[in-house]
């Protein structure tokens, strides 16, 4: 119940931003917590928060793997072994995110079936695939300036102490490239949020879809997207407010 | 005869057009001490890079204990395991503390359980004189301890050859001596030294051959007191005049 509270009060801090008393430009009644069926358009529309959240959780951690995996080509001395990296950011973040998902929801299951395979790629799994894959691309390079940021001596006396490349990897040079990698990957966290709104295009029911449906059947879309643009803000103030922990944490672990 | 540790036939190497070796022959005895000098630039930092293979020479061969070096990974990884390296900017791992920095090696690259490294790093730390420090992180110590402990992290692999690659210049001058004083006391007990520096000091007490590279090729060696007394070549004669001036 206490959500309700809540959302009362946030309520009426828009009362007062949108100055709703004065003009017949806002119909806030549509989402008044304080009326039945206002409040059952507010739950509506908070329902899709779940969905928002685990995309975005998924997709970003489908991403940190991806990413550590196109950016480690992209350190080795051989031109060509460097390429496989080059050619995946470049190509991949040229792509525009909607014609990508367009491609991957409609197009990808075509190529599927003309394998003889029946993989059905439903509203999440496609928006997941579309933000992980676009989002590598970001990552891969937030990887490999933390890595390349490390000292080139620290790799070499590893390897003068018989370490293998990958356990000079894992011993000596994530531990401290981690400490640069993780605020900004955090940060590239929020731009995921923001672009899983793409995926109610493709019908799946999220935060932007949910405030979509119920523009159609109640015509205000004014107060339903004000909504919507503070469910964000909500989302992306307490992930950028983590952020900012984590990257004090690292900074005081730095200053030892 | 002692059999040789390292071996350098007719090595040449090129940074893209720049050559920065040319025609290197060098031979180290099990037990021997080089001293390598000579000018900035001279090519001496590349000589022991490229004996644990930081860089991959062009033309001609190396040898160290008898196994070739090529582009082979497992010659390389042998040959690394069986070669200490200490760097003049001491490269020790900062997230690690001292300990940890002495037993990554042991555990990691040996398989050593972790008493037995422990043992092993604690036994080295006390050969360099530090070994209440074990359990600082290196950006606590001075210079010269934190260069105590990186030689103290290439003895715990218990190599066949170490090779110093300038290991005072980037200390405080009141630092310089403690470090030397590990190296000395190493020497003495029969490790196979390269060692590249420019202090005379240690090498006329410790140096069984003296070499003097200038422009990537090795224009003189020889016995240290004929080396300092009577230097053949105009070259040496010139630098060695301005590095013992004062």
């Amino acid at each position: 119940m206490s959500r309700r509270w809540i959302t009362s009060a946030l309520f009426a801090a828009l009362l007062l931003l949108g100055g709703c008393a004065s003009s017949s430009t806002w119909g806030w009644y549509v989402i008044n917590p304080m009326t039945e069926a206002g409040w059952i358009n507010v739950r509506f529309l908070i329902s899709g928060m779940g969905a928002t959240i685990l995309l975005s959780v998924v997709a970003a951690s489908i991403s940190i793997v991806l990413g550590l995996l196109v950016a480690l080509p992209g350190l080795s001395e051989r031109w060509g072994v460097r390429m496989i990296n080059r050619v995946y950011v470049e190509f991949v973040r040229s792509i525009p995110l909607l014609p990508m998902l367009f491609w991957v929801f409609y197009g990808l299951p075509i190529i599927f079936r003309s394998m003889g395979l029946n993989v059905p790629i439903d509203p999440f799994w496609g928006a997941v695939i579309t933000l992980a894959i676009s989002d590598s691309a970001f990552t891969a390079e937030i990887y490999r300036a933390g890595i390349q940021s490390i000292a080139r001596g620290q790799r070499e006396a590893a390897q003068t102490i018989g370490l293998t490349y990958m356990q000079t990897m894992r011993f000596v040079i994530m531990p401290q490239a981690i400490r640069r990698i993780l605020p900004p990957l955090a940060n590239q966290f929020i731009y995921i949020v923001k672009m899983s709104a793409f995926a109610s295009v493709i019908g799946m029911q999220e935060l932007t879809r949910r405030a979509n449906e119920l523009v159609v059947t109640e015509y205000r879309p004014l107060e339903i997207y004000t909504l919507l643009i503070l469910e964000y803000l909500v989302l992306v103030l307490i992930i950028s407010q983590a952020v900012r922990w984590l990257e004090r944490r690292m900074g005081s672990d730095e200053r030892q | 005869m002692p059999n040789i540790a390292i071996e350098m036939t007719g090595v040449n190497k090129w940074f893209g057009s720049f050559q920065v070796l040319r025609n290197i022959n060098l031979k180290v005895h099990s037990g021997e001490k080089v001293v390598i000098c000579g000018p900035s630039g001279s090519g001496k930092s590349t000589v022991v890079r490229c004996i644990n293979r930081l860089e991959q020479h062009q033309q001609g061969m190396i040898r160290v204990d008898g196994t070739e070096l090529t582009g082979d990974r497992r010659s390389v990884a042998a040959i690394r395991s069986e070669v200490g390296m200490v760097f003049q900017q001491f490269n020790l791992f900062p997230h690690l503390n001292v300990l940890e920095n002495l037993m990554l090696g042991p555990m990691k690259a040996r398989g050593l359980p972790r008493r037995d490294a422990e043992a092993r790093a604690r036994h080295y730390l006390d050969r360099v004189r530090i070994p209440d420090q074990a359990l600082k992180k290196p950006a606590q110590l001075s210079g010269g301890q934190q260069q105590r402990v990186a030689i103290a992290r290439s003895l715990c692999m218990e190599p066949k050859v170490m090779l110093f690659d300038e290991p005072t210049s980037a200390l405080d001058p009141e630092m310089i001596s403690e470090v030397l004083d590990v190296m000395v006391a190493l020497a003495q007990d029969g490790m196979t030294m390269v060692v590249v520096t420019h202090e005379m000091g240690f090498a006329r007490r410790v140096a069984d051959k003296m070499i003097f590279m200038d422009e990537g090729e090795i224009v003189e060696e020889g016995h240290p007191e004929a080396f300092f007394a009577s230097p053949r070549s105009e070259r040496c004669r010139k630098f060695l005049g301005r590095i013992l001036k004062h």
